[in-house]
């Protein structure tokens, strides 16, 4: 007996090994952050609620002039969805809902927006949309572009409030290895076929930092703006002299910026020169140094008032100016008033670029808490009211934010960075397999495109639609069924997880009417998956309202 | 099965009728003109099939085999029925089927890199960052549209990573992905059976009035709902029989070969007869960086059979004449072999087929070197040429110019269309 009882063992160790191993990679992988941050005491900043002020003193005049009466503001359901929306990219969880539902006073909105800006999630959703925005969505050149490490990179600037100003410093001059140093993939994102084209990041410097379009005076002259091809030749001569080699992205003073003309295909030299505000300049530095310099100085306005047009869009799907890289040039102010831009640009240079200190105040000003409901029936006096930011606009979430929204109402606890393994790991897939067919909107992310059949066929009908609507142990439509509640309870459980509100007293009966013919609890399961289908399928969750 | 009775439920088709005239969605009008579809000949409405062989193949493995020379690999060469054309001999079937299609041998392209070469020979444009080109079918469905179709206009069948794409003229012109041809139709069926179907439809009439109280008009201006009415329209339609092949004998399904590229193919034929104009069938794998030989000879077993059968089907149901089929990938390979009996990407002088829908046939266009020496071929032909070509023969004016969302005009080719094919 006793051999068989030594094989017996062996026969074990594998299983062993392998519990181990996965016990320490779920170790290795699990959050350091165990409790979600708690709500965090208000900072009294006066400075905040002045800007704010100006901001809604601008509107407030605006709607005066153009006699635009506003609608109401919207309760603080509703407001809890925009802001998981337009921060994390997804809906809250019963279990955002329920903390919220339990803090007390007339800031908590504002105290919620803190949390929600100190949660990893914020980053995370936000260095995806700078990386889109600065390097597309394009995996670019084998090996030496690491789209992934980028964002991890500015993921981590958001998180620790790197300035605004001082993280497009580092990667427009950055230098190093794309695996050690990753903002350079900024610069590494535009080798195509083993060449640098310098061309294309001059376009992507101009788009994404001054929200320019100048891609056009490459060729030729820009058609109707002043943009001439010298300008952006001078531009891209600052990126003449940056080389990549084994050793990564580095600085070759040698390198001189030839052009070849195109009619005659002689090759010209052509010096580094900005196309205004040439005393912005500085004197020391290597090329890119200066040009950071240059994009990023307190005088170039174009830089702040791109900045605040991009958070505008981020938060509420449409920037203030559309498109959200094609802003006319800044006004002298001294002859007129400042526009929302000027007033939040101002702002943000004053207090050191703080990227969460503008999204709170995007997100504080009345536009964001207006309802999308209006009076009128007139289509004209609504789009009149929308275009005035007087009626919070209705607009398609991004196909990100329907996987996201559509796993998170899929599960009843809040899916963040301590969610187990296995949920983190089937959010990531599902939303890669999910934005793929649902079509990506790559860097164009801010552009309203109308919703397709595809689209429709996907939500209704799609594998995943089918795994997070059919009933299990483990999903929320699921436990609802089971949970020993009334009835009642349980169609207002499906409505917050769903639409983050209560159902009206025409939905509730509707409902309740089919939970009253369930005979079994596999009746009762398929009412739920058919509300909870229906909840999916409508315009309120796909239309950011 | 498909869920043609849920709409029975809850009206009859003459209410439907009346609504879909009354709110002219004429796409929701039950017939489709039966003789547009049945004509045959030249008279018919034209289609085009493109072959897509994603990953890259090799010119000298295919159409343009240089055998016994150093750069000819193991491979032979064989006769075709269009005198003087040789192709690869691992293409017996489709060597007897080429009658009336064109080989071009000098295709050149500047992107040698699989995502840009492939934005840029499926939409004849360069890839650049401000503006996503409209791919050869959404230009296509965009300006030749099927007023009777109630299944989508633009369908890519098979696997592929880069679909085509409909870009700056929308979304809704991008490429309908069947993934698992002649298996599956995916999402196009309800989830569940008829009487379900219908309760949902109730639940989701219910939430979205309630959204729509002091919305009415903004949601109206969404669209969502019209979306959704024309998607069920498409789950309940007749139309999706193309999709079926299982209507086919099995001598034909077995002809066309056991394999995705395969049934699409034999889908492709079917959606043609249906009236869909623009049709990508997608067949990767060809990036055969080692072991070249082996790998396509793998790739014939599956592109012989299909595109001939399709040539054949075509042919015999008097559909080529109104049929335009392309086979071709984002470039070629590498004259020189590597160490690893591969070939890498080679976007200079690679090689395409093309004929039907009133091509001339049975021209050969270009020459590569067969000593592998000289990288640029005789006659060289650039795809937005092709493009130019083929649109121009569906009677589409090429030149023709769109605005793009940033306001810049674009015009629907680049190209100049190629004398020898028309």
């Amino acid at each position: 007996m006793k051999p068989s009882s030594h094989n017996w063992k062996i026969a074990f160790l594998p299983f062993c090994v392998v519990g181990l191993v996965l016990s320490l990679v779920a170790w290795a992988s699990s959050s350091p952050v165990v409790i979600s941050p708690k709500a965090p005491a208000l900072p009294e900043d006066i400075s905040v609620n002045r800007t704010v002020e100006q901001v809604d003193q601008f509107f407030e005049n605006q709607w005066s002039e153009q006699d635009i009466a506003t609608t109401q503001i919207s309760d603080d359901y509703l407001l809890l969805r925009r802001l998981s929306l337009a921060l994390h990219g997804t809906i809250p969880s019963l279990e955002e809902i329920r903390e919220f539902e339990a803090m007390q006073g007339t800031d908590r909105i504002k105290r919620w927006t803190f949390k929600l800006l100190e949660d990893r999630r914020f980053a995370d959703y936000f260095s995806e949309r700078f990386t889109r925005a600065f390097v597309g969505v394009e995996q670019g050149q084998f090996i030496i572009f690491r789209r992934d490490r980028l964002k991890a990179w500015l993921s981590e600037q958001i998180q620790a409030n790197t300035p605004y100003d001082e993280l497009v410093r580092t990667l427009i001059s950055g230098e190093g290895l794309w695996t050690g140093d990753p903002e350079t993939n900024f610069i590494t994102s535009a080798v195509a076929d083993g060449n640098l084209d310098r061309n294309k990041l001059t376009g992507s410097t101009v788009r994404s930092f001054l929200g320019q379009r100048i891609d056009c005076a490459q060729c030729h002259d820009h058609p109707f703006d002043h943009w001439k091809q010298s300008d952006f030749e001078g531009l891209t001569a600052f990126y003449g002299q940056v080389e990549i080699q084994v050793l990564g992205v580095r600085q070759n003073e040698e390198l001189k910026y030839e052009v070849e003309d195109r009619e005659t295909l002689e090759k010209h030299t052509v010096s580094p020169q900005v196309p205004f505000l040439n005393e912005c300049l500085p004197q020391e530095g290597t090329l890119r140094e200066k040009l950071a310099a240059w994009v990023t100085h307190p005088q170039n306005r174009r830089f702040e008032r791109a900045a605040a047009n991009r958070f505008w869009g981020l938060v509420f799907g449409v920037p203030y100016i559309d498109p959200v890289d094609d802003l006319p040039a800044p006004t002298d102010l001294t002859e007129s008033e400042p526009d929302v831009l000027d007033l939040l640009g101002q702002d943000f240079r004053e207090n050191g670029y703080d990227i969460k200190r503008m999204v709170q105040m995007i997100v504080a000003s009345k536009p964001f808490r207006l309802t999308s409901t209006s009076q009128s029936n007139d289509s004209e006096q609504i789009e009149r009211d929308t275009d005035a930011w007087a009626l919070f606009p209705l607009v398609r979430l991004r196909p990100e934010q329907i996987i996201g929204s559509m796993l998170q109402a899929s599960s009843l606890k809040t899916i963040d960075q301590n969610s187990n393994l296995f949920m983190r790991g089937r959010r990531f897939f599902s939303e890669l397999d999910f934005v793929r067919e649902y079509g990506d909107l790559g860097s164009d992310e801010l552009n309203d495109f109308p919703g397709t059949i595809p689209q429709a066929l996907l939500r209704m009908n799609g594998e995943f639609a089918r795994d997070n609507g059919t009933a299990s142990l483990l999903n929320s439509v699921g436990r609802i069924s089971q949970l020993d509640i009334t009835d009642e309870k349980r169609v207002e459980t499906c409505f917050l997880v769903c639409l983050t509100r209560l159902p009206t007293s025409l939905e509730r009966d509707h409902f309740l009417k089919q939970y009253q013919t369930a005979l079994n609890p596999t009746q009762r399961e398929k009412i739920t998956e058919d509300l909870f289908w229906a909840l999916y399928n409508s315009p309120e969750f796909s239309w950011n309202h | 099965m498909f869920d043609s009775t849920y709409l029975s439920t809850k009206f009859s088709r003459r209410d439907l009728c009346k609504v879909a005239v009354g709110s002219t969605l004429s796409f929701m009008l039950p017939s489709f003109d039966l003789k547009a579809a049945q004509k045959r000949g030249p008279e018919r409405k034209k289609s085009v099939i493109v072959l897509w062989m994603g990953g890259g193949p090799s010119q000298l493995e295919t159409w343009d085999p240089h055998p016994g020379t150093a750069i000819g690999g193991p491979g032979n060469a064989i006769k075709t029925v269009v005198p003087g054309l040789q192709i690869s001999d691992m293409y017996p079937l489709l060597a007897e089927q080429l009658d009336g299609m064109s080989v071009i041998r000098s295709m050149v392209s500047k992107e040698g890199d699989h995502e840009r070469g492939t934005q840029y020979l499926k939409t004849g444009y360069r890839p650049e960052p401000t503006t996503v080109y409209p791919a050869l079918g959404a230009i296509i469905t965009h300006e030749t549209p099927n007023k009777h179709l109630e299944i989508p206009q633009h369908i890519s069948m098979g696997n592929t990573q880069f679909p085509a794409r409909g870009g700056y003229l929308g979304g809704h012109l991008d490429a309908f992905r069947v993934q698992d041809p002649g298996k599956n139709i995916g999402n196009m069926r309800a989830g569940v059976e008829t009487p379900r179907q219908s309760r949902r439809l109730d639940n989701l009439n219910i939430v979205s009035q309630a959204f729509q109280k002091g919305r009415t008009i903004q949601t109206k201006k969404t669209l969502h709902q019209s979306t959704i009415d024309r998607a069920l329209t498409m789950m309940s339609s007749e139309q999706l029989n193309a999709f079926e092949i299982e209507k086919e004998s099995e001598s034909v399904r077995k002809a066309y070969g056991d394999s995705s590229f395969g049934r699409g193919c034999l889908v492709a034929r079917r959606l043609v007869e249906q009236g869909v104009h623009s049709i990508e069938v997608n067949l990767s794998g060809w990036d055969s960086h080692a072991n070249n030989f082996t790998g396509h000879q793998t790739q014939s077993k599956m592109l012989d059979p299909a595109f001939s059968s399709l040539l054949k089907d075509l042919k015999a149901r008097d559909l080529l004449d109104s049929t335009i089929v392309l086979c071709i990938g984002e470039f070629g390979r590498t004259p020189k072999i590597n160490p690893l009996e591969g070939r890498d990407h080679w976007p200079t002088g690679f090689s395409c087929i093309v004929g039907g829908g009133g091509l001339k046939g049975n021209m050969i266009i270009g020459e590569t070197d067969p000593t592998g020496k000289e990288k640029k071929p005789t006659d060289p032909v650039q795809i937005q040429d092709l493009y130019a070509t083929i649109l121009q023969n569906l009677k589409i004016d090429y030149q023709k110019e769109l605005i793009s969302p940033i306001g810049r005009p674009l015009a629907l080719s680049e190209g100049t269309p190629i004398q020898k094919l028309i």
